[in-house]
């Protein structure tokens, strides 16, 4: 499992996190949700290990802080909001990046197979730099899942940490990405995402996270947190949360004016 | 549900794979090395020919003393030399490239050039005050170390000032380029305007940038740093590849940036340094030799890295062998000549880059 524990993070004299507490675990979805400038981010990036923080993460009950970069890459993989690349390297190639060790047969199979489950296979070929934004971003994901491999060995379970893993992406991509995120925590492996859309995480996230001003605000899950009372207070705007019929999921219908109006 | 995978994805081809023909393209490369060095032995002033050497060695009869002193001591110390500095040059341009994820950077274009060459103007005029037991003890090395530190230097003030949370400016990178070129040149004359007129000779010779003062001793000093930092370089491909994606994400893969980093900064301070002290300013090869790999096998550094070593050497040689028959038996300065084949080069990757790359 993922824990941190009392993480305070300052960049320059602002402190971004304070005190926050994070737990994760394998086989499920945690989404960590909150207003712009919540520290979301901030905290995705504290427990894969690239801020230093006061406090102290463990990830399958190592402490991150003392893994080599390449053991930490062996147990997770991280998606980035937005990656620039350069050099034309073609999609495959970018894919193949991330895979450890030069290319055996099977690994170029892997990356194609990973490829293949972000629905871009026949742009393997194509430079990387010609894609859409879209595109890109499932390239990247492609790269991860490679990265990652099988969702549970036998050293334990592995973990994918996204950063807003479907902000440009179509409707349709939208539901992909977070089913393929969905599939890797039911396969036994851990996922971590940061999320804006709170209806896409009401319905493929089992945790949710609440962030506001750098603390958490509300911990636990999805039904728990997602009330209009709790979401109304976390992002300042009157929010209302009603039950979708069928799975009976949460659902969010915003009300125009903000609170802080009234 | 949305479909997840189509299942006729796999069978796709699978698209042409770069780093195959990349490697493929060391023994073309290799190949064109061995005939270009063999070509650059028989090219000389004086009438001393390779084949003519090799039928009287046939038949058993001793090399004239004319023979052994152009081929032994003039031709193939030269040879070795522009091999050396020209695998050095051209590494360094794909390493400093990969390091800054931006095909311009170039030692020559960003003033580490120039802050080696503030190294051994240093070390050549002001030399002679080192305390005789510390002078005894560099000997040879002196310059070339002194280039080396130049650059060493050049390299690290460079990539604080243009890299920010793992980001690097192109804009930034070239104007501290031109601010440091700019410092070291205003230092650099000021020392010309001190030297006595000994020293002047070795600094005019040496600023245009040649292979012809070539000899066994500068070998000896310059040829093992050369050799290590060129092999030192090929071990950064993965990592290169992987920085390529960003210093956040090539962490994420697993790679020791900090670590990486630092390897690549010496290598390149090195290379650049050590070929700076023995053959001057000789420019472009950074730049033009990577560039046209990747033009034509991809940008993979695990390929690039060999393949540029060995394009680098036999492009200088070849270039040396120009500069030495225009105007024979006068030589021109082979930095004119590299220069000649390589502006064009730059500013076409300029002007295909000012679409992609806001400056």
């Amino acid at each position: 499992m993922l824990e941190a524990r009392d993480i305070s993070v300052s960049l320059g004299r602002s402190e971004i996190l304070r005190g926050v507490d994070f737990e994760a675990q394998p086989g499920q979805l945690t989404a960590i949700c909150g207003p712009n400038g919540s520290g979301k981010t901030t905290l995705l990036r504290t427990v894969t290990g690239d801020l230093p923080c006061t406090g102290r993460v463990t990830l399958n009950g190592h402490d991150i802080a003392r893994l080599a970069p390449w053991e930490l890459a062996a147990m997770r993989g991280v998606l980035p909001q937005a990656s620039a690349l350069a050099f034309p390297f073609t999609v495959l190639e970018v894919v193949e990046i991330g895979l450890s060790r030069g290319r055996a047969a099977g690994q170029a199979r892997a990356a194609l197979q990973a490829l293949a489950r972000v629905d871009l296979a026949h742009h393997a070929g194509r430079p990387y730099q010609s894609l859409s934004g879209g595109e890109q971003q499932r390239a990247q994901l492609a790269r991860v899942l490679a990265q990652v491999g099988a969702p549970v060995d036998a050293d334990g379970p592995r973990w994918l940490f996204l950063d807003e893993p479907v902000s440009a992406l179509d409707i349709a991509h939208q539901l992909e990405v977070m089913q393929i995120a969905r599939d890797f925590a039911d396969a036994g492996g851990g996922v971590v995402a940061v999320m804006h859309d709170l209806n896409l995480t009401a319905m493929f996230a089992d945790r949710i996270v609440l962030l506001a001003r750098g603390r958490v605000l509300s911990a636990g899950p999805v039904t728990e947190v997602m009330t209009s009372d709790t979401l109304s207070r976390a992002y300042g705007c009157r929010l209302r949360v009603g039950l979708a019929p069928a799975p009976g999921t949460p659902f969010l219908l915003p009300h125009a004016a903000r609170l802080a109006a009234e | 549900m949305v479909a997840l995978t189509d299942p006729t994805a796999l069978d796709a081809p699978a698209p042409p794979d770069r780093l195959a023909r990349a490697r493929r393209l060391h023994l073309w490369l290799a190949l064109a090395l061995v005939a270009i060095s063999l070509a650059s032995l028989t090219v000389g002033a004086t009438g001393v020919q390779l084949l003519d050497v090799a039928r009287s060695l046939a038949r058993g009869e001793a090399l004239s003393r004319m023979e052994r002193v152009v081929l032994l001591d003039i031709r193939l110390p030269r040879l070795v030399m522009g091999l050396a500095v020209g695998a050095a040059l051209a590494v360094s341009g794909a390493v400093m490239q990969g390091l800054f994820r931006n095909p311009l950077a170039d030692p020559g274009i960003v003033g580490v050039s120039a802050g080696a060459g503030l190294g051994a103007i240093l070390a050549i005029v002001l030399g002679g005050l080192l305390p005789p037991a510390l002078l005894g003890l560099a000997g040879a090395h002196l310059v070339p170390l002194a280039a080396f530190l130049g650059g060493w230097i050049s390299t690290l003030l460079l990539y604080r000032v243009a890299t920010r949370r793992g980001q690097t400016s192109v804009a930034t990178m070239l104007l501290a380029g031109i601010a440091l070129a700019a410092l070291s040149g205003a230092v650099s004359g000021v020392l010309v305007y001190m030297a006595d007129d000994t020293q002047l000779r070795d600094l005019t010779f040496w600023g245009l940038g040649s292979l012809a003062g070539a000899s066994w001793t500068k070998l000896a000093a310059a040829l093992p740093i050369l050799l290590i930092a060129v092999s030192g370089a090929m071990l950064l491909g993965r990592s290169l590849n992987a920085l390529a994606l960003g210093e956040a994400t090539a962490a994420h893969i697993g790679i020791p940036v900090q670590r990486m980093k630092r390897l690549a900064i010496l290598c390149v301070a090195a290379a650049t340094g050590a070929a700076v002290a023995v053959s001057g300013g000789i420019g472009f090869i950074g730049i033009v030799v990577p560039h046209l790999l990747r033009l034509a096998s991809g940008p993979d550094h695990r390929a690039l890295l060999p393949n540029a070593a060995l394009l680098g050497a036999a492009l200088l040689v070849g270039a040396d062998m120009i500069s030495r028959s225009v105007v024979a038996p006068a030589e021109l300065p082979i930095g004119i000549v590299t220069a000649v084949l390589g502006a064009p080069v730059f500013l076409w990757i300029l002007l295909r880059q000012r679409g992609v790359v806001d400056l």
